[in-house]
């Protein structure tokens, strides 16, 4: 079951598509990456979501029903991108207004707000004012006040930006945490690394259109080159390597990198240096990260005529 | 709770409690006390013990002068008034009064060093009139009390019929420009304060939050409207303020110091009698305004313009980047028309039938001050009852052109970052659909 289902969105800024015809869904509970560089349209395409923004065209299911946003703004926390805080306010003040806007009753906030901050041994800062915190500090602020009113989508974008290693594994563990309890999410970035750890499924955007979206794994192993890595115990001399099965790419220090052939099986490289007594090591098949398929997609898209 | 309420709350409770609220409430009061109490205290300083030498060659006055707020007066016989030289025996002045004629008294003066001062002037002169008059009365055989008990003194309501401005048209200027050039006051002030929220909310990357929880227009409303609540607040504290320090002035001073002070303060030099004709005048005019009508109407002209304009500044705010020096630029427009208002205002407060008084006060963008200003002068007379009406659904009309407009500029605004907005590329914002 889909708990967004995006189709045909389309949206118009006055000088360029900053949406042009995006199709995708997101099943319920899964980790959901939005990846394209700067300036490709993802947070447009999450402010539609959000109900900021009005598509011009297509629609956006939720949950199975036509989005609206007076409704489902309740259901969803969303951390943008440009995100702050009141700075002259207190922060338990400022998390307790934005879980009452959400539409928490005040003793209901407060509660949650102990628990959270509990849970992020923060309630020293309680009475604090925003702009004693450092930005770290603030980044952890906005992400309890996003999740404080338990969405079903939590929409975050670029979590991770401005958060030391430290804190970028507490909200990840966090994350993880959510979406095993039935959150589903989506996670924007331009950070392809973090893609790969975290997301179930991807949707690669660029200048506004929809390059490739599936699950992670499969789309690694669709782009896969059919190159391996075999790690040898002694080196063999050049002529020992000579064959059609495969084409060394790299070698390195008791290992090589090679392509595989067509009509060749990874079965024919081990023979192969089984054949000529080169004691193998390891044997591993390379796939391509995401940003390795993300960059070739993008310059593909950039030379459409090579 | 509803969230529009929650943001108003947010709004007025974070001003409130700020010190700088409890700076400017507690301050503007103090100054305007300042401006009470500081001419009277002008006025009595001089007031430590006041010896006065009286000679009177008339026999009229002895001992007929009563010692009174630290003016004593003695009486002097056998000396004669061009010799004497009163400061070496301690007294601060001379009263001369020569051999008069009761029926046409002249020639009575006063020496002394310095300016006497308002009380000592005011108190001698009053006596000396008291005195003459009740001679007066006894030689023409009136009985004080049946005089006292004929004289009148019911109050009638001088109402205009038709412009009747001959009387109270000093009043009405006074009025007229006051509450007009408050009106602008309040304006600038709050629709600047409008303006630096948003503002806030922009650079401080907090806008984007808020919207994802509350529409674009609940946002600004909560803030326009709190803001009000601080701006009614303020005024409500600084009238009970005013109040209180009018109630507890006359604590200090007696009431004769106060009423030669506020004289002091109308009229720069001038003679005694003239002063108190002038205030008797003017306190006999305040009652032809019609204050129940001029002050509603000040709530409404203030409340209207200030929806008006705070719209318009949190459109400004919405497009202002980091650069608080945009917002300068950004601003003109909306200033631009607050300012040609109080200019309009001045003119018309000068000539409230002019159609160029007649124009600011029905047109919105000036109505708020320009018919404040014409208003004093009277209704109908005037400002016929059509002229208000018009001016009063304009304005109501107004606000909402306002705010509809600001606020597709805002909405769209408010989420813009890095790149430099003109007027020009956010009206073109009006049309489209978010």
């Amino acid at each position: 079951m889909n708990l967004i289902e995006v189709k045909n969105l389309r949206k118009d800024y006055a000088t360029h598509k900053a949406v042009d015809d995006i199709s995708f869904v997101i099943p319920r509970g899964s980790i959901f990456g939005l990846l394209g560089p700067n300036g490709a349209g993802k947070t447009t395409l999450l402010r539609m979501i959000t109900g900021i923004f009005y598509p011009d065209q297509g629609e956006i299911l939720f949950d199975g029903h036509r989005f609206d946003p007076d409704r489902d703004i309740r259901s969803i926390g969303y951390m943008p991108e440009e995100r702050g805080l009141y700075k002259k306010m207190k922060v338990g003040e400022q998390v307790l207004y934005l879980a009452q806007l959400k539409g928490l009753r005040e003793k209901e906030a407060k509660e949650k707000i102990k628990y959270w901050f509990d849970k992020f041994e923060i309630n020293a800062w309680y009475n604090k004012k925003v702009e004693e915190l450092s930005k770290g500090m603030q980044q952890k602020v906005q992400f309890i006040s996003t999740i404080m009113h338990s969405p079903s989508l939590l929409i975050l974008d670029e979590p991770f930006s401005g958060l030391d290693p430290i804190n970028s594994n507490l909200i990840k563990q966090e994350i993880f945490d959510l979406s095993q309890k039935g959150t589903t999410i989506i996670f924007s970035t331009h950070r392809m690394e973090q893609v790969e750890e975290i997301c179930d499924r991807i949707i690669l955007v660029n200048k506004g259109q929809k390059i490739l979206d599936g699950e992670v794994k499969q789309i690694r192993h669709d782009f896969k080159q059919h190159l391996f890595r075999i790690g040898v115990g002694t080196m063999p001399n050049f002529a020992q390597m000579a064959t059609w099965h495969f084409s060394i790419i790299k070698q390195e220090d008791h290992a090589y990198t090679v392509k595989l052939s067509e009509g060749s099986t990874t079965n024919d490289i081990l023979m192969h240096f089984i054949k000529h007594e080169i004691p193998i090591t390891y044997f591993q098949e390379i796939l391509p990260s995401i940003n390795e398929v993300f960059i070739n997609k993008v310059q593909e898209m950039e030379q459409p005529l090579n | 709770m509803n969230k529009v309420l929650l943001i108003i709350k947010r709004e007025f409770t974070t001003r409130v409690r700020k010190r700088s609220f409890l700076v400017i409430t507690l301050l503007m009061p103090l100054l305007f006390a300042a401006l009470l109490i500081i001419p009277i205290l002008v006025a009595t300083s001089s007031k430590d013990t006041k010896r006065i030498a009286v000679i009177d060659e008339s026999h009229l006055f002895f001992n007929h002068f009563p010692d009174d707020n630290g003016i004593y007066y003695k009486y002097l016989e056998n000396t004669r008034a061009d010799t004497f030289k009163y400061e070496e025996y301690g007294y601060s002045g001379l009263l001369y009064i020569p051999d008069i004629d009761i029926k046409r008294p002249s020639g009575i003066t006063y020496y002394s060093s310095g300016q006497p001062g308002i009380s000592v002037e005011k108190g001698i002169t009053r006596h000396i009139n008291d005195i003459i008059e009740e001679k007066r009365l006894e030689e023409s055989g009136i009985d004080r009390s049946k005089l006292n008990a004929a004289k009148s003194d019911i109050s009638i309501d001088f109402k205009s019929s038709t412009d009747g401005k001959k009387g109270n048209s000093a009043v009405a200027y006074g009025v007229g420009y006051a509450s007009g050039f408050i009106i602008y006051i309040i304006l600038m002030f709050f629709g600047m304060a409008v303006m630096r929220g948003v503002m806030e909310e922009k650079v401080s990357r907090i806008a984007e939050v808020m919207i994802s929880s509350v529409k674009p227009f609940q946002l600004m409303m909560g803030k326009i409207i709190g803001i009000a609540g601080v701006g009614l607040l303020q005024f409500l504290i600084w009238v009970a303020l005013i109040i209180c320090i009018q109630l507890v002035l006359p604590l200090f001073f007696s009431a004769d110091t106060i009423h030669a002070a506020s004289q002091g303060g109308m009229m720069q030099g001038g003679g005694n009698t003239a002063a108190i004709e002038a205030f008797e005048k003017i306190q006999y005019v305040l009652g032809s305004i019609n204050w129940t009508l001029v002050i509603g109407c000040f709530v409404f002209y203030f409340l209207g313009g200030y929806l008006f304009y705070s719209a318009l500044f949190a459109a400004v705010g919405s497009l202002v980047n980091e650069d608080p020096t945009d917002a300068q630029s950004l601003t003109f427009p909306v200033t631009l028309p607050i300012i040609i208002g109080i200019m309009v205002m001045i003119s018309a407060v000068n000539n409230p039938d002019s159609t160029l008084a007649f124009w600011g006060s029905i047109i919105p963008f000036t109505s708020p001050m320009v018919m404040m200003a014409r208003l004093p002068y009277g209704v109908p007379g005037t400002v016929p009852y059509w002229q208000l009406i018009l001016s009063m659904v304009l304005l109501i009309l107004g606000f909402l052109g306002t705010t509809w407009v600001a606020g597709k500029i805002y909405r769209t605004g408010i989420l813009m970052y890095g790149k430099k907005i003109t007027w020009k590329e956010a009206l073109k914002w009006i049309g489209k659909r978010n």
